[in-house]
């Protein structure tokens, strides 16, 4: 029964992120002014509350750099990541990396390789590149376009 | 007597001083010590210097490109950085702390210390008055 809600609630899930803003309400400025300053602002719900722990408790040495910020904002991004981390997104590693989730990887199967080998993409952590909204938290698919492929139809 | 004032403002109230590129370059020349002259072509000599203490951030130019009217890009995530130059991007040099944070940190990264406010104010030069 447990198995059949969560398989539910996964398919509920799929349609929303057109409708739905990937950075919840309650986000402090910070999230905007630090957490996007070198990369994306990630979505909270991509990654575990475990891993988004993990993330802030190690932010200087934060893949080679040195991200840490005054605790009153650390406080702040902390619990609001952790409030609206997933509750199905396993383990993503050490450090904990989004990119590399079954999810992440299943929903960009159809992506073709020449797409992350673009120099305009660089990384899979330039969700900006391709999601054209993503700055704002919009994921939804008319707002794909990939440098050198285009707009996406599915 | 004026270059005191400044110091006394950024000491006194860092969130408060609104400040362009100006300010700043008169704040860190101060701080260089008498006779220091601001430099652009010094700036431009040291943005785009390889310093040899980090392979992808290489240098300053790295991720801010060689024309600071440019937008640039972060040489590991790829992310689009606005452009630099106070002109075409008027948010720049205009908030004493932040300027500071990002000095800190890509001086670290980039030149393996701090940077002196004689090369902090060569940059501030460079950039403001790129065309
Ligand atoms: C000074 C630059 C900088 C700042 C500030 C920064 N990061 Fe990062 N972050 C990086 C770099 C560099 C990477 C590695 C990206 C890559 O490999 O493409 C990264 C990667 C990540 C990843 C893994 C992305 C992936 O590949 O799935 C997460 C999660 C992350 N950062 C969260 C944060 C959070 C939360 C904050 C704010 C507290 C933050 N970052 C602030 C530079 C920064
Ligand atoms: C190289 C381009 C590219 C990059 C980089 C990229 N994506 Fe995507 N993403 C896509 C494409 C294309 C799809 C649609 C896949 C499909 O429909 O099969 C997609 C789908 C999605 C979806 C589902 C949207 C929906 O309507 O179902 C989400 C959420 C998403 N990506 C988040 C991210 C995040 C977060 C990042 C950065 C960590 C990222 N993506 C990086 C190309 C990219
Ligand atoms: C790894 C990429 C990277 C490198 C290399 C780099 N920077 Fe930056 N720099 C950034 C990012 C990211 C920001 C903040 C994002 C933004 O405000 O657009 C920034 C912001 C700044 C600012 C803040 C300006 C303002 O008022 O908003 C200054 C000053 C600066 N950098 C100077 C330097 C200097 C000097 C060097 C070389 C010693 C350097 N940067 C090298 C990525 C880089």
């Amino acid at each position: 029964m447990k198995r059949f809600l969560i398989v539910l609630a996964a398919l509920a899930a799929l349609p929303a992120w057109a409708e739905r803003n990937a950075l919840p309400t309650g986000m402090p400025a910070a999230y905007q002014s630090e957490c996007g300053s070198c990369h994306t602002p990630f979505p909270p719900g991509l990654l575990s509350a475990a891993d988004w722990k993990a993330t802030m408790a190690g932010l200087e040495d934060h893949f080679g750099t040195d991200a840490s910020l005054d605790a009153k904002s650390a406080g702040a991004i902390s619990a609001w990541l952790e409030t609206n981390a997933s509750r199905r997104i396993q383990a993503a590693g050490k450090p904990p990396r989004l990119t590399t989730t079954a999810w992440f990887k299943r929903e960009h199967r159809e992506v073709p390789t020449k797409a992350w080998q673009d120099s305009r993409v660089k990384s899979a952590a330039n969700c900006a590149a391709c999601h054209r909204g993503a700055d704002q938290g919009r994921y939804g698919e008319r707002e794909i376009d990939i440098p050198g492929i285009g707009r996406w139809e599915d | 007597m004026r270059p005191y004032l400044l110091l006394l403002g950024l000491a006194v109230a860092p969130s408060l001083w609104a400040a362009g590129p100006a300010q700043f370059i008169a704040e860190y020349s101060a701080q260089a010590g008498a006779g220091f002259t601001a430099d652009a072509a010094r700036g431009k000599a040291f943005a785009g210097k390889n310093w040899g203490v980090s392979e992808k951030l290489s240098s300053c130019t790295a991720c801010h490109t060689e024309n600071p009217r440019n937008p640039g890009r972060h040489a590991v995530t790829g992310k689009t950085i606005q452009p630099l130059s106070p002109a075409v991007n008027p948010e720049r040099f205009s908030d004493p702390a932040k300027v500071e944070k990002w000095f800190k940190r890509n001086c670290k990264e980039v030149v393996g210390r701090a940077c002196s406010p004689a090369e902090k104010a060569d940059f501030i030069q460079f950039v403001a008055g790129a065309q």
